[in-house]
């Protein structure tokens, strides 16, 4: 269906909006946000799979987008940092200074959103297995830690 | 209004930018007409380049050039001038860049470089320190002795070796100092190279612009210093190169050297100065950008049997990789202070670098004490055992006071080294250091402590200087204009809290400026060395009161009174004796209307600056010197439990104590001291550089490259003494680097108590530790 140069017409949806891009099959789903979209919160960074600095959410889930094709995201929900307003997680970051330089930052918070949103319950064991896949090189984890904690706390309290 | 100054946790400035996806980093720029280019690295470690044969690459359509280092005579170097931008006649380490290509688009610039056939011809290679300095080992550089020297005195070289560089001191009588010793101790240590991993790897963007002007947009630690580095390299006017650079993502010391923003200016050059970017992977950020040193020593301490030190002697020797870079600048430092911070009066030291064919490394946290402060704190730990004595009652027997002279004869008083043992009691406190430092819990675990001690100062140039101005708006809210970059720690948002604190005013309402821009900034040195709160911070303060200085000028014509009675604060300026008479800031801060329309003033705007004084170049034969204004000391601990079985452990907590003199923003500090000791522990237990046979690079990814993880972090405790360094803002001292110094030597210390053997290398593997026990060297 794709060939590898040819350049077609996707539509994607972002972040509540159809966006229409021109891609190739190639194209990682991080370059068409960041190059075409102008949505440069998603970071590269080891653009390997490895540090989750691209983490955006595809229907809810966090995806490092640098190991998806844009193709891949057709039809389906693509939620990146900029989709997020005044969200209990960005506040949190804030409160708790969970970041320093801040180029990690998106990937976690996306990380963070969507685990607080999938397993609002959460324990220890299951924050730790997702926020593996997130490398922070400034803080020693304990604030972001701290962030996660607390919004599933602040959950809690009002479901309850 | 209620002055929110230092000593209060604000967030950073920038936070609300981080948390959306808003704040922009280097990379996240694009400009009209923007090529892109890509690097081809070298394969080989030594090797000389036969050919470089780049015809299929450039036929290839949307190629605009494809440079080599044929195409320039260049040699660049901060202290020597021994590294051509791109590789001349031969390859010296693993990813060396050794061509450029540019093109329309990243994909093709790539295409291109797979097409560019480089035809090598491999030369033995110097592949450790111990290759290095063996007789007859191949030389990384023939031709040391021809190279440019950028100062005199700064290197002291051995002609026909590998020695770039050596570092002497001598302090008192050694000799007298053995014969006073009854207990003498002795071990060898190993730490690996290993990377700065900031998560937004290099990057730049480059253009010359049609009047000559060079604009460089690039994430640095050092604007100024890659402004003038471009203009000596390239003969041009340094203040027709402007360097931009906006929030940094992580710098670690990684980026204080101009080396991608020389590459990029040659490949904008070669396409008429059209704007290029030129971004490392993540592989090429780790193998073609410099690196932190390795390091080879040897430590011998005596000491009478009352736990006294009575003499010492030093042997380390620095992989500084296959350029100098700034890595004899660390070997320097790490002579000047290489006793740690313990009273010794009869010390030997000779500290050399040694090229090798790894990758070149420049500074990373610490600037070298990380390494060093590895060996002696092993060493200590090895003589408390000789003792029979307590290791943390030993290190308080010795630790530095007022009145003791450092290693380079520096005369110590609290303000310049601060309180080493009252961190030492606190720590022992916060770890529980009386329970025992050994338990077996059963299940064949066991729990262990270690402890260390840490000091560190800064070597600037003598002369390195900082800026600053200060504008007033309309409403009052003030501007604060800097050189200093954000590069994580939050030091736009202490400066503003620096200058709050004297204008008894709301951070809040103080704007700083994040990006840096040489053609409008004040310079400053480089944002490095955990100086920047201290030198732009005294900048800040010399600029308000300037700015002070002059709003009291008009205010005392408006409120007609002498300047003298009247005070400035909660953002007006009001009578000392009568605080209800007052006129706001924000009335006179751009000229003063007088009610027949009559204007006085202006907009205020005040100046500052700082530069260093008192520093003394190091004497080539003796050491004796000063590098830096002051110490921040510090004791750390780590607590493991440790399967006997497997030699696999758990970091359950780690404990840092120091001397911060002023705590500016208490959750920024310790944010800072935690990472650094996570980053400590990532150093301690698993982060290497690993040279294959030959060189070569085997783990260039973040995938076989482990750092730290997220919940493998233990619990920290971070405690701060205050003891002000009083020529430093508010008392305040540099402590960003400092949090990781102590850690690897704390980790090691516990495991050997664990596992009873003397484990004397990083990282501290399981396998490491198992072959240790086996009695194998690593």
């Amino acid at each position: 269906m794709f060939s590898l140069q040819k350049k077609e017409f996707m539509d994607l949806n972002i972040n509540g909006e159809k966006k229409s891009v021109v891609i190739r099959s190639a194209d990682t789903l991080l370059d068409v946000l960041r190059n075409q979209l102008g949505l440069t919160g998603a970071k590269p960074s080891c653009k390997n799979g490895d540090c989750g600095a691209c983490t955006v959410l595809i229907d809810g889930w966090p995806v490092k987008s640098c190991l998806m094709l844009a193709v891949e995201a057709v039809g389906h929900e693509i939620t990146s940092i900029e989709g997020l307003k005044e969200t209990a997680m960005q506040k949190t970051f804030i409160d708790c200074f969970a970041f320093q330089c801040g180029y990690c930052t998106s990937g976690f918070i996306m990380n963070c959103h969507g685990l607080s949103r999938i397993h609002p319950g959460a324990d220890y064991g299951i924050i730790r297995e997702w926020l593996q896949s997130n490398l922070c090189r400034c803080t020693g984890y304990e604030e972001i830690t701290d962030a996660i904690k607390s919004v599933l706390d602040q959950n809690a309290a009002l479901e309850q | 209004m209620e002055t929110v100054g230092i000593g209060v946790s604000i967030p950073r400035k920038e936070s609300p930018d981080k948390v959306t996806g808003l704040a922009r980093y280097n990379t996240d720029f694009t400009s009209p007409g923007l090529l892109y280019a890509w690097m081809v690295t070298s394969i080989y470690a030594h090797a000389n380049i036969k050919s470089i044969n780049i015809s299929d690459a450039i036929k290839i359509s949307g190629v605009h050039a494809v440079i080599t280092g044929d195409s320039y005579s260049l040699l660049c170097g901060p202290v020597i001038e021994d590294r051509p931008p791109l590789a001349k006649g031969k390859v010296r380490y693993f990813g060396e860049p050794v061509a450029v290509v540019v093109a329309d688009s990243e994909e093709k610039a790539k295409e291109a470089a797979g097409k560019i056939m480089v035809e090598y011809e491999p030369l033995p290679v110097v592949n450790s320190i111990k290759g290095a300095i063996k007789k007859g080992s191949p030389l990384v550089h023939e031709n040391l002795a021809f190279y440019k020297q950028v100062k005199p005195n700064e290197i002291f070289f051995k002609p026909g070796t590998n020695i770039v560089q050596h570092v002497k001191i001598r302090k008192g009588d050694l000799k007298k100092g053995w014969e006073q010793s009854e207990i003498v101790v002795e071990a060898e240590f190993s730490l690996p190279q290993s990377n700065h991993i900031a998560m937004e790897p290099r990057n730049v963007r480059a253009e010359i612009k049609g009047d000559g002007q060079v604009v460089i947009n690039t994430s640095t630690q050092a604007p100024f210093d890659v402004q003038e580095m471009l203009a000596q390299y390239f003969n041009l006017d340094a203040t027709r190169v402007i360097v931009h650079v906006p929030l940094v993502g992580g710098g670690f010391g990684g980026k204080t050297t101009a080396q991608l923003e020389i590459i990029a200016y040659l490949a904008s050059k070669a396409v008429n100065g059209r704007p290029v970017k030129l971004i490392e992977s993540r592989e090429q950020d780790m193998t073609s950008s410099p690196c932190h040193l390795g390091l080879e020593s040897k430590v011998k301490i005596g000491a009478s049997r009352d736990g006294k030190i009575q003499a010492a002697q030093f042997t380390f020797i620095v992989d500084v990789g296959a350029y100098v870079d700034s890595g004899s600048k660390m070997t320097r430092a790490m002579a000047a202070d290489c006793t740690g911070p313990y009273k010794i009066d009869n010390v030997r030291c000779d500290s050399y670098s040694v090229y090798t064919n790894h990758t070149y490394v420049t500074a990373f946290r610490g600037f070298g004490r990380l390494s060093y402060v590895f060996a002696i704190e092993r060493t200590m730990e090895k003589l408390a055992f000789a003792l029979g004595m307590d290791p943390l009652e030993l290190r308080l027997i010795n630790a530095l006071k007022p009145g003791d002279t450092t290693p380079t004869l520096v005369g110590l008083n609290y303000s310049n080294i601060g309180n080493l043992s009252e961190c030492l009691s606190r720590l022992k406190t916060l770890i529980n250091w009386d329970e025992g430092v050994r338990t077996e819990t059963g299940n064949y675990k066991v729990r262990s402590k270690g402890v260390s001690c840490l000091w560190k100062t800064s070597s600037s140039p003598p002369d390195a200087t900082s800026g600053a101005i200060i504008t007033i708006n309309r409403d009052g809210t003030l501007n604060l204009n800097v050189g200093a970059v954000e590069i994580g720690p939050g030091t736009k948002t202490s400066l503003a809290q620096i200058l709050a604190e004297r204008l008894k005013m709301d951070a809040n309402k103080i704007h700083v400026a994040m990006e840096v821009n040489t053609g409008v900034s004040p310079n400053h040195w480089k944002t490095v060395a955990s100086m920047t709160n201290y030198m732009v911070g005294n900048a800040v303060l010399d600029a308000a009161e300037d700015l002070i200085h002059q709003i009291l000028k008009i205010a005392s014509i408006v409120l007609m009174c002498p300047p003298e009675v009247l005070e400035v604060g909660g953002g007006k300026v009001y009578m000392k004796e009568e605080p209800q008479i007052s006129i706001d800031i924000k009335e006179i801060g751009n000229g003063y209307e007088n009610p027949n329309g009559h204007s006085i003033g202006g907009q205020i705007i005040g100046r500052g600056n700082f530069i260093m004084h008192q520093l003394l170049p190091m004497d080539h034969a003796t050491g004796r010197g000063r590098l830096g204004p002051a110490w921040a000391v510090g004791a750390q601990a780590v607590e493991v439990e440790f399967d006997t079985r497997n030699c696999t452990y758990k970091i359950l907590k780690a404990a840092t104590v120091i001397d911060a003199g002023k705590v500016l923003n208490p959750k920024c500090a310790k944010g800072v001291v935690m990472g650094g000791m996570c980053m400590g522990l990532g150093y301690g237990s698993r982060e290497q550089n690993l040279y294959a046979q030959g060189g070569k690079r085997e783990n260039p990814q973040l995938r076989t490259y482990h750092l730290m993880r997220f919940g493998e972090n233990p619990e920290y405790i971070v405690d701060f003494v205050e003891t002000p360094h009083v020529i430093g803002p508010y008392g305040m001292r540099g402590i960003a680097e400092h949090g990781i110094i102590g850690i690897p030597a704390a980790l090691a210390n516990a495991l050997s108590v664990a596992a009873q053997v003397e484990l004397n290398c990083t990282p501290l593997t399981p396998e490491v530790i198992w072959r240790t026990k086996k009695g194998e060297s690593k």
